[in-house]
């Protein structure tokens, strides 16, 4: 099937979304037990009776996993329930060891809520928050022998409950209207801001390339001009920021490509393919499903204190967004620049190398000019680069020092780079340190004025800006490891 | 020795204690009695010999050293099969957890091991505690000691059985209807369902967990107490366990005294329905206590009328999501996995072979009343019902310290007479589940035997949440007087085995 393409389907229709974020708490236990969610342990060796849903086992609330979901609730200007209460969601799947996930239903506890996210050339675009409510994680299969990884046409599947009973807290839009052609860049900078915000809340390190943080993207399209929503497919466990902007958009051109076809969207779920940005249908989704919510009767009801509450709101680290305003101000950038800086990903790595005692245009300049070239070449983030933010803050001390010129600055980075060592280490085994030894650089100086008879003798006429000539043939001759700016002074010297 | 079957608990525990008697020996007294009698009651599914003796060598041994014994050190107890114990079968008289060795003890069989009670074995029970007969066990009916072809009641038959055929005198069943009460009622012996969250549920394989609540069961109302607070208390392991100190029980029981106490006569737990010698027995029992010095009332609780079917939708909803890990992955029956099935049909054979008809008939009708569309007017309409049968008890009790009414409208029914009648079965708990709708305590104990067939008639009270202690004064009390009138406890009326 040939698409329309992304224009011509935005021409005719209009994107509405929904997404769905799982977060996983970073919490030391599980939602419901003691067991520990360290990530990495042998299957099925942090569980018991209780995660393993063993015939009279009971659940008991992780009060660590109660107030993390608060904080995210009031970070993102939600209201927070009084009263409320963990619902069972009843389903059968060989992962749940149960078989209804202990979740909440008509009573999140978070609700009613709203993200302010930038979008590229800095516009700033609303995205309201439904709820957010806390839940367990399931266990993981792993199907063996089929061709696609799916249980379909799998010979056996593996289960491994580490993960059940992870507390999860499930983040859900209200439907996003009005983003037009800019919806899948809405969606990719809501989940980048969010996954901003829980990092600074400290509640998870929100690695979505490690599960830590997980999105369905729902979405639907209807005929530009209209008010009612289409049907709306499902795709889930979208994991990368780059992947949720591009099953939006292959989701609107799919969409469009049937509805102008004269056909119906089914609502299923999608399954995202990471290598061509496409998704094939999951399972149908006709509403019929039926999770028999009921309220959890072995819990008691969460009913937070006021007190509580506002004492969690007063705690609140500073945001993403007033950090980000903050750190403009501080490093002096226009909009345009931070915005740049934004784009790279670059805020943390600038921040860090501040931190670590560089001026912030020395910081801002390593950053998003050699690092963010060799990032953009290899493909990779900024923050991957092999690199430390105080080794880059090591560099621009040594240049402040006047050890290092510029381009043996450079020299120095591509060594780190290179796994060469410590700035400090590159510089003694490459030989690069600024040639300052007055002698030496005399004698450089001394034939270069040799060399360039007719050039000195128009400095000594008083032509001092033909010095350039002169101090380029010292730099050449010391291998740029002169200090200019001492040439170009014992030049003028000797000439006055 | 056949006399050490005989002693109450508490008798048991003080003949241990004074060195009369070692803990070895009245473990295998009983030990040999049930050898000798439950091929005929079937009282137990699994006996426990081994850990029976090796529990009672450490009571010696304690008090060898001269170690401080705890007040049930010693006495042997019968455990309902239905909370998990580490080692020992679990099966919830299922076929579907056949075979199956639980890694953990329930909170309540830690208390019970850390009080050196001597716990005999495992009790039969309806399916997953669920029936008023015993007869919907997988492994066969128990047999009520006072006619072996009449139920012992249910769902906890065979630990009211193990006590009446003196297997043991001590016994733990849980009530979600009505499971403790009624087989006491029945059997003649004493049955208690503590306030809801009072006994910890961590590792009582729940049926419905908002009403289940496991319960002390014994032969006199004493030894109820004793056992009760051995296994009261909080549980932090049990979200919905009750965090404040346990009513003193005990002394309660022995205080013989119930003057100026105001009891209330439950109106609506008469009338069509209810046995003559059953009614007989309860209105002795009203003057009974008009002579110990109560003052007694007639109170109206009108939503009681709607208890019975509120329950048979909030029980079942519960249980519908309860049972859906028995599903083959992790433990218990498999059926089916011959390797070409998937795993959802492996799981569907499974239930359809290891579940029984009650069972399948409970989770059905749970299903139903929870989905979509008619959540509202089923398990909805229950939870009002449920609320308005509170306030019917919260009045009740401005007025009154307890309530009372005949635990059960009728005798023991012979086993098979309302096998194929769901009703007739569920009419059985009619007196006894507005206490597990509203969460209070409740007691069962013998008042007598009914004149048309020589079976025992149970006298219920029912006392506020926490308020424990009151059933204990009222029972302590009606116990004595009864068992002074007849010059015997009701018990030694029962037939030799």
């Amino acid at each position: 099937m040939s698409l329309v393409s992304y224009e011509e389907a935005l021409a005719s229709y209009d994107p509405v979304m929904g997404l769905e974020v799982h977060v996983e708490l970073g919490t030391k236990t599980k939602m419901f037990c003691g067991c520990s969610t360290e990530l990495g342990a042998e299957p099925n060796s942090q569980t018991c009776p209780t995660c393993l849903g063993l015939p009279g086992s009971l659940p008991v609330v992780n009060a660590v996993g109660v107030e993390s979901a608060i904080r995210i609730g009031l970070a993102l200007n939600c209201e927070i329930a009084e009263w409320c209460r963990f619902a069972r969601k009843n389903y059968f799947y060989p992962d749940m060891p149960k078989n209804f996930q202990t979740s909440q239903y008509d009573e999140p506890i978070a609700f009613n809520g709203y993200l302010d996210v930038q979008l590229e050339d800095g516009e700033v675009f609303r995205v309201e928050i439904e709820r957010a409510h806390m839940e367990e994680d399931t266990g993981k299969s792993t199907h063996i022998g089929g061709a696609t990884g799916r249980i379909h046409g799998a010979e056996y599947s593996l289960l491994d409950y580490n993960r059940a009973g992870i507390p999860l807290i499930e983040i859900v839009t209200k439907p996003i209207e009005g983003a037009g052609h800019r919806a899948p860049e809405v969606a990719k900078a809501y989940v980048a801001e969010l996954r901003e915000l829980i990092k600074a809340l400290g509640v998870s390190e929100a690695r979505m390339d490690k599960g830590q943080m997980r999105c369905d993207v729902n979405l639907s399209l209807r005929p530009n001009g209209t008010e009612k929503f289409g049907t709306r497919s499902e795709t889930k466990n979208v994991n990368s920021l780059r992947s949720v902007e591009r099953a939006a958009r292959f989701e609107i051109m799919r969409h469009a490509t049937v509805l102008t076809d004269g056909g119906t969207i089914i609502q299923e779920t999608r399954h995202f393919h990471e290598e061509d940005g496409s998704t094939t249908s999951g399972r149908i989704k006709d509403n019929a499903e039926d999770y028999r919510y009921f309220p959890e009767p072995d819990l008691v009801p969460v009913a937070p204190a006021r007190e509580w509450v506002e004492e969690l709101r007063a705690g609140l680290p500073e945001l993403p967004r007033v950090r980000r305003a903050r750190l403009q101000a501080e490093w002096g950038l226009n909009d345009q620049d931070m915005q740049s800086v934004l784009n790279a990903g670059a805020v943390e790595s600038i921040s860090e190398t501040i931190a670590a005692g560089a001026p912030a245009d020395q910081a801002r300049k390593w950053w998003m000019g050699e690092l963010a070239r060799r990032a953009n070449e290899t493909g990779t983030e900024l923050s991957e680069q092999p690199i430390t933010p105080a080794q880059v803050a090591r560099v621009c001390a040594l240049v402040a020092e006047g050890k290092l010129n510029d381009k043996l600055a450079r020299q120095v980075i591509e060594g780190v780079l290179a796994g060469e060592g410590e700035p400090d280490q590159v510089v003694e085994k490459r030989g690069l340190a600024v040639v300052s030894d007055d002698s030496a650089l005399g004698a450089a100086v001394d034939q270069a004025i040799a060399d360039n008879p007719d050039v000195a003798a128009k400095i000594r006429d008083g032509k001092v800006q033909a010095v350039g000539a002169l101090v380029g043939a010292v730099m050449k001759a010391t291998r740029g490891q002169a200090d200019a700016a001492k040439v170009k002074d014992l030049i003028l010297e000797k000439l006055a | 020795m056949t006399d050490l079957i005989k002693y109450t608990a508490a008798e048991t525990a003080s003949a241990i204690a004074k060195g009369e008697v070692s803990a070895v020996e009245v473990a295998q007294a009983h030990l040999d009695r049930i050898n000798a009698v439950d091929k005929k009651v079937n009282a137990f599914l699994h006996v426990d010999s081994e850990g029976a003796l090796a529990a009672a060598r450490k009571v010696d041994d304690k008090r060898a050293k001269g170690e401080q014994l705890s007040p049930l050190a010693g006495v042997p107890l019968a455990l309902k099969d239905v909370f998990t114990t580490k080692g020992i079968p679990t099966t919830c008289g299922s076929k579907m957890l056949e075979g199956w060795i639980p890694p953990y003890d329930a909170t309540l069989t830690r208390r019970l091991k850390d009080a050196d009670v001597v716990i005999l074995g495992k009790t039969n029970m309806d399916e997953f505690a669920m029936g008023s007969s015993t007869e919907n066990s997988a492994y066969g009916p128990t047999g009520n000691p006072w006619d072996l072809t009449r139920i012992p009641g249910g769902s906890g038959g065979g630990s009211a059985a193990a006590l009446a055929a003196f297997e043991a005198p001590l016994a733990i069943g849980t009530d979600t209807g009505g499971s403790i009460r009624q087989p006491g009622a029945v059997t003649g012996t004493v049955g208690v369902k503590p306030t809801y969250g009072s006994v910890s549920r961590y590792g009582l394989v729940a049926f419905s967990s908002s009403l289940d609540q496991g319960g002390p069961c014994a032969r006199t109302v004493l030894d109820a107490a004793l056992l009760h607070e051995a296994i009261a208390g909080h549980d932090p392991l049990d979200s919905t366990s009750i965090d404040a100190p346990v009513p003193a029980v005990v002394e309660a029981a022995k205080m013989r005294d119930i003057r100026g106490m105001r009891i209330g006569i439950v109106k609506e737990f008469a009338g069509e329905g209810y046995q003559a010698g059953v009614m007989q027995r309860f209105n002795e029992s009203v003057e009974l206590l008009r002579e110990l010095g109560a003052e007694v009332v007639e109170v109206s609780c009108p939503s009681f009328t709607l208890a019975l079917p509120a329950y048979y939708l909030i029980a079942p909803s519960e249980c519908s999501s309860n049972l859906a890990r028995f599903d083959a992955m992790r433990y218990g029956l498999r059926v089916g996995d011959d390797g070409t099935r998937s795993a959802e049909q492996v799981t569907a054979l499974t239930r359809e072979a290891g579940f029984g008809d009650e069972v399948k008939r409970r989770i059905i009708l749970g299903t139903y009343a929870l989905s979509s569309g008619y959540y509202d007017a089923y398990y909805g309409s229950a939870q009002k019902v449920r609320t308005l049968i509170s306030r019917d008890f919260d009045a009740a009790f401005a007025g009154v310290d307890v309530l009372i009414s005949p635990t059960t409208p009728t005798t023991a029914f012979p086993i098979g007479e309302r096998a194929d009648d769901p009703m007739a079965m569920y009419l059985a708990d009619l007196c006894t589940i507005p206490s597990n709708l509203a969460g209070n305590a409740a007691m069962s104990l013998p008042c007598g035997l009914a004149p048309e067939d020589n079976l025992p008639v149970g006298l219920q009270i029912i006392a506020p949440a926490m308020a424990d202690d009151r059933l204990y004064r009222v029972g302590g009390a009606v116990e004595a007087a009864l068992n002074d009138k007849w010059g015997h406890t009701l018990l030694e009326e029962a037939p030799a085995l």
